[in-house]
Order: C-alpha cells, then structure tokens, then sequence
C-alpha cells in the first residue's frame, strides 16, 4: 500500500479513491433527493447557508476523487476528459445533474403520471397533473377555427391536395426539370389558390359558403405561412435585384421599400391592414380579412427576404458577373443562369430562418381578429366552462410550433449540406 | 443603349406615382365623405385615459401628446432592459456552446433550440397567463430577501427614497468621465511600455468609490420604502409603499428576453468559432495566457462578426416589444394606436406616428451600430 494523498488523487489507488468518489457523489445526490422529494434533511445541524449547498460540495470532492488521468478505465477516462476536467467543470456538471434531478420529476409527473386524458368534462381532471382532457375536447378547435364541425373534411382534402400538387414537383421527368421553378413560382399559388377558394370558402358545387372570419386554428397558421411563403419569395428576389441595380430610381426606391418594412413591427403593419388600408381603397370595395393580412405579412417578409438574398448576391465573387458578360449575356439571362443559381444555395440557411420568422410571426394576425392557434387558445381559456386551463393550453401549442420550427431548421441543415458546393 | 438606362426606371416612377396617386385620392375621398379632417391638433386635445404604469407623471387629463410620451417611453423601457439582459445571457450561453464540459455544451444548445422554436407571442402569453398566474395572493406572498414581494399582482420591491440626489448623480457622471480617460491613458501606456493596469479594478473602484464619497461628504442620503400589505376589503389586500413591477412587465422582458438571447447567442458562437484556430496558436505560443488570449486577441477580432448580425437583434426586441400589446402592458402600440386611436378615430395620422417612431428608433439604432463597427473594423493599409 502506498501512501494515500487525499488532494491528488493517483493511478496507484484507483480503487480506493473510486470508492470514495462514487461514495462521496451518492451522498450528495441521496442529501439532495432527501431535502426535495422526501422532506427529510440528513445535514439539517449545518448552518443554513452550507446546508443548501451540501449536496453540491458532496458531488464535487466525490467528482475529484475520481479525477485520475490515464486511469485505463475507458469510461471514466471518457467522464473526466468531458465533463470533470477540472473542479470549476465539475461544480458546473454537478450543478447542472442536480438540477436536473430537481426538475424532471415534478414535470415528468405533471406530463404523464399525475396527468388527466380519459372523460370529457372539466370535472374528469382529479390528477394533480396536467388536464389534456381539455386538449382533447377542443382539439378541433384548435385545429380548425370555428370552421363548422360537419364541414372540416374540406380543410382536410384541400391540405392533402395541396401537399401532392407540392410533391408532384419532385417526380416530373427529367425534360420537364426546367419548368420546376415557374411551376413552383406560378401555378401552384394559382392551383391552391382556387382549392382553397372552391373547397375550404365554399359556396359553389353544393358546397356551403364559410366566411374567413371562421376560419381559424393551425390550418390557418398554415394557410396564412403557406401563400406569404410562395409570394415573399419572389418579391424579395425582384428587390434585392432593385437594390443593386445600377439605375438610380430602380435602386433607390427598393432601398426605401426594404428599409421601411424592416424599420416597423408587424404588428403596425398588421394594424395598418386593419384600419388604415380601407381608407384608401375606394368606398365600397371591400378586401377580404384573409387577404389583407397576407399581402401585408408578404410585403413585410419580403423585405427582410430581399436582405438576405442580397447578402448571397454580393457573396458572389465578381468575376462569375465578368465571366457571364464576356459570354454575351444580358442584364436577365446573367442573373437566372449564372448569379440567381449561385447565389440562392448560399442563402438557404438564411432562407430558412426568415420562413422561420414568418411561421413563427402567424399568431400575431389576432389583432385583425383571426384566430389561429393562439388566438382559439386564448379564446378556449375565457371560456367559463373550462377555466384555469391557461398552461396546458399554451404547452401544447409550444409543442406543436416547436415541432414544425424544429424540423424545418433541420430540412434546412440538410438542404445546406446537399447542395454545398467546393469552391 | 440610352433607352435600355431610362426605360425601366420610368416604369417604376409611373408605378409608383400612380399607387401613391390612388390611394391618396381614395384617402380623401374617403374622408370627405365620412367628414374626418386630417391633421395633428388632436395631439393637444386631453386624452381623459389612464394608463396602468407609467414613468413619468401622468393622468386623464394630460394631453395626447403627454400619453404617447408616456407609451414611448415604457417600450424603450422595455427595448432597454431586454437589450441589456439578453446580451449578458446570450454571451454566456453562446460561450458556453464552445464548453469542453459536454454537460454545459448540451444543457446550452437545449436552451437555444428550445426558445428559439417557439413563437415570441405564444412565450409572452405562457410567462403572462400562465406562469406568472401560478404566483401566490398578495396576503400569502412570501417574504423575498427581507424586502420585496413576488405577487400575482407583480414584485413590490423597496423603493429608494433620495435627499440630494442631483449631487450623486452629477458625481457619477464625473466618475464615468474620470474612468473614460484612465482607460486611455491605460492604452497609451500600455502601446508605448508594454505594461498593463488593473484596469478593470481601478475602474471600478472610481465607479463605487466617488459616489459613495458623497454620502460622507456632499450631503446625499440613501433610504428605503418597504411595501407593507394593507387590507383593503374583506377579501382584497394590497401593499403601501415599495416599488411596484407590474407582472405585464416581468413576462414581456422574461420573453424577450428568453428569445433574443438565443440568436445573440448563435451569434456569438459563430463568431468566435470564425476566428481562424492559428491565431488561438500564436498567441498562446507568444506566452498569453488563456485569458489574455480570449481577452486580447480572440474577442477583439470576434466582436467584428458578432456585432453587425447582433445589432439586427437588437432591432428585433425593439420591435418585437410592441407584442406588449397583447397583454395589456402599456407600451407605443396599446397606449397610441390602440386607446387613443380608438378615442379619436384618426387612424392614418396615428397608425403613421407610430410607424415613424419606430422608423426612427430603428434607424437611430442602426446608425450608432454602424457607427461602432466601423471604429472596431480592421483598419486595412
């Protein structure tokens, strides 16, 4: 036995100190356990100040007993090197287990175990957790507005045509490639556009007519993101252009149209739409809701895309615009053949975060009185027969944007790697 | 060749002249029709509206004006803290992405892509309707710190009373001043001899020490207001005296807060991680210490690509400070284009005030960020 050196801990002990750290550490999580779930405080005759602290203290002299540098043990060797590099690194990981430990069991309880889902009245909730009763109840009406409970298969049917109209664009024949990007840009707006007027709107083909203003829930979250995403695109293409356009007016006009969108909040402009817009249409003209919070979502968004797509477009080395002009090419067969292809791959991330913004901007259309997810959720909570059911109500929208943010961060990570091109 | 120049941009400025053209003619149409006269007199008309929280002194019978002061200020109020918090958070969260420690890397990339995939709105009603609602009654609120308050109601803290206040304030200035040229001359002295102050605990020290000289010697005296509950019916108590934060404000900053600071921090981990790994190399092999290195060689170079997309955030809670709206707090939006618009009915002129306030704020903004990075830009010869 060698000489045992409790502030260095050696090779030459391994198991002793293993012992003593594993020891030290269950003794700080087994304090902190104890204090939390169970009431009962083992270090209650320290003074308070240490007392809170004991568990982490136990934790770090236990994660620095097992500090042993080419201790052979692949695991621990892995643990040290990651998160026990030295004691500041250790006091951070213990700190952040412990925290763990104190958060995921009251919220996995409130989820799951002490959480309500079979009946369907307020008075089935007796758990302490969470009421997805509720959820359950008014899951069409955070799904689909006040749209007629008899009359949602049209959003339905229109969304699944819609999403093959999309993904018929990935199986064309090779010849008809081309034609992609006006199918894209042109008919398939023009496509949904008369799907959703026909089938969601109704009114013709012995279909009843339902009013946009009932609308509402995540289809219009989707119908709202879906026609702003198909016309900012273009749009802010045609202003960066403008903005790096060698003529004056062109140029200057994209400049203020792009810094004068960028230089309000949506919800100003969404209150323009509202108020300000029917003054200065003729009298009698009436602009549908719908439509007017579209084209002023578009028009915002298109700013901010015109910004990012100029950022591609000066990316680009000048010598692909002299390569292109020495080829004869003109002012637009330059731009769609040489600089547009190469400059839109070097924005897809920033693409994808602006399309982010604008799925994440959608509820803000209750000020005109749309109400799509959040708008039904506040809706559902003043509803005297079902109150105080305000957090579950907003967790399962976080959810569910969470989820639809998430992926399309995630398509986008990929998209970005598929089309990297070595330079 | 000439036409090819001309032709366009005629087009556009036709386009353009004939958009403006028609919706100022409907404009006035309309309001000749409906007989609202277009002007900015309303302004100093009484408003008669009372706003919840206000910074300045403030009641019904102040002007329009008064009452668009009152909301500018609570959203720069708001644009303010959130600007401050979110940059702290947003650095630490973003440095701590580069952690070796695997459990920091992780716990901070959980938080980003956690707030950041959440709709701002959806955040703000979630600390507003539903987190801060969980809060105890004022009469079961516990005792925070021996001196404030957490309620349903919102956080009663004490309030400071001053005697001689301009005294203290007029020394801190002059503390801020005396510090501005240390730190130049601690420059000059360390590009001419190499040598480095403690910069920043000398500085400090000017900073804490001046104005606490004035408590001796010029006169200034500090003291507290607690808030103490009082009943005001059989069921309905409230606190006299303290600080009062409205629970409007804590949820805006909490979310604002929350969601910026994960796009400042995406900015500051690209930004450190552009900085090329040799220059980490050599300045380590010069004899810096890691602190010296991330200090004197990494953030001054990191900063530059940190800055610019840093600003647009900062754009962005300015803006996004108007959701203010949707829980009532009183900010531009609520009190002006949304009370007094209502009260008065003269939807271009106010909803064109509010746009150009924020115009402005943002373009000030933009142009005190351009300012900055220029100066911190590589001078190239």
């Amino acid at each position: 036995m060698t000489k045992v050196n409790l502030l260095k801990p050696d090779i030459k002990n391994l198991s002793l100190f293993l012992t003593l750290g594993t020891l030290f550490f269950s003794v700080g999580i087994i304090d902190f356990y104890s204090n939390n779930f169970l009431n009962i405080n083992i270090t209650s005759f320290l003074p308070r100040i240490i007392n809170f602290f004991t568990p982490l203290i136990f934790a770090v002299i236990g994660l620095h007993f097992i500090r042993i540098e080419f201790s052979g043990i692949k695991i621990l060797d892995n643990l040290n090197k990651n998160i026990n590099t030295n004691n500041f690194n250790a006091a951070l990981s213990a700190s952040i287990l412990l925290l763990i430990i104190f958060a995921l069991p009251p919220l996995l309880n409130w989820f799951i175990f002490d959480a309500n889902i079979s009946g369907d009245t307020k008075e089935a909730c007796t758990g302490g957790g969470a009421c997805w009763v509720y959820i359950k109840v008014w899951f069409n009406r955070f799904m689909y507005g006040m749209y007629p409970n008899a009359e949602q298969w049209r959003i339905n049917v229109t969304f699944v045509a819609v999403l093959v109209f999309i993904a018929a664009g990935f199986f064309v024949p090779t010849k008809f490639k081309n034609y992609l990007s006006f199918y894209y840009a042109i008919l398939l707006p023009i496509i949904s556009f008369i799907l959703i007027y026909f089938i969601i709107s109704g009114g013709s083909f012995g279909l009843v007519w339902v009013e946009t203003g009932a609308w509402g829930g995540l289809s219009l979250t989707f119908i709202v993101s879906f026609f702003s995403l198909i016309f900012c695109f273009p749009l802010g293409m045609m202003l960066a252009l403008g903005r790096r356009s060698d003529l004056p007016v062109v140029k200057y006009s994209s400049l203020s149209f792009i810094e004068f969108w960028r230089g309000v909040p949506l919800i100003t402009v969404l209150f323009m739409s509202a108020v300000m817009f029917p003054m200065f249409l003729p009298d009698g003209t009436y602009v549908d809701k719908l439509i007017r919070v579209v084209v002023a979502i578009t028009l915002f968004e298109a700013a901010y895309t015109a910004e990012v797509i100029r950022g591609g477009l000066q990316a680009l080395p000048r010598g692909q615009y002299d390569a292109a002009k020495s080829l004869g090419m003109g002012y637009w067969k330059m731009h769609i053949f040489v600089i547009l292809p190469q400059a839109l791959k070097l924005v897809i991330p920033g693409m994808a975060n602006t399309f982010l913004a604008l799925i994440k901007d959608t509820p803000l259309i209750f000020v005109v009185g749309l109400l799509e997810v959040v708008g039904m959720l506040n809706l559902a909570k003043a509803n005297p027969k079902w109150l105080g059911f305000s957090m579950e109500g907003y967790v399962f929208a976080g959810i569910i944007f969470w989820i639809i943010c998430f992926s399309m961060s995630k398509y986008s990570q990929n998209l970005e790697l598929k089309y990297k091109t070595d330079r | 060749m000439k036409i090819k120049k001309i032709l366009p941009q005629l087009l556009t400025l036709l386009f353009l002249v004939l958009i403006f053209g028609f919706f100022t003619m409907n404009a006035q149409e309309n309001m000749d029709t409906r007989g609202i006269e277009f002007g900015f007199g309303f302004l100093k008309q009484e408003a008669s509206f009372d706003i919840q929280f206000s910074l300045i002194d403030y009641d019904g019978s102040h002007s329009y004006a008064r009452a668009y002061l009152v909301g500018l200020l609570n959203t720069l109020l708001v644009a303010f803290i959130g600007i401050i918090l979110a940059t702290l958070i947003g650095a630490l969260v973003g440095i701590s992405r580069l952690s070796p420690n695997y459990l920091i890397r992780k716990t901070a990339s959980f938080y980003i892509e956690f707030f950041r995939n959440i709709p701002l709105l959806l955040q703000i009603f979630f600390w507003y309707f539903a987190a801060l609602r969980l809060l105890p009654m004022p009469e079961d609120a516990p005792l925070i710190l021996n001196s404030s308050f957490m309620t349903i109601k919102g956080l009663y803290a004490p309030a400071p009373i001053w005697s001689n206040f301009d005294v203290f304030f007029i020394t801190l200035i002059i503390a801020m001043i005396i510090i501005f040229f240390f730190l130049r001359y601690a420059k000059k002295k360390q590009e001419q001899e190499g040598k480095q102050l403690p910069i920043l605990l000398i500085s400090s020290c000017i900073f804490i020490g001046f104005p606490l000289l004035t408590f001796l010697i010029g006169g200034v005296d500090l003291s507290f207001s607690f808030p103490v509950i009082r009943q005001m019916s059989q069921s309905s108590y409230t606190f006299d005296g303290g600080f009062k934060i409205p629970p409007e404000l804590i949820a805006l900053t909490l979310a604002l807060t929350l969601y910026t600071a994960t796009f400042i921090a995406e900015n500051v981990r690209a930004g450190i991680q552009g900085i090329d790994k040799g220059q980490k190399e050599a300045a380590a092999s010069i004899g810096l210490t890691p602190s010296q290195v991330l200090k004197l060689v990494i953030m001054p170079q990191a900063l530059r690509i940190i800055i610019p997309p840093t600003t647009n955030q900062y754009l962005n809670l300015t803006k996004n400070s108007s959701l203010a709206a949707a829980i009532a707090y009183p900010d531009l939006v609520l009190v002006f284009a949304g009370t007094a618009m209502m009260q008065t009915g003269k939807a271009i002129e106010i909803v064109g005030i509010t746009m150009a306030t924020y115009l402005t704020i943002s373009l000030g903004i933009s142009i005190l960020m351009n300012w900055y990075n220029k100066k911190i830009a590589i001078q190239e010869k």
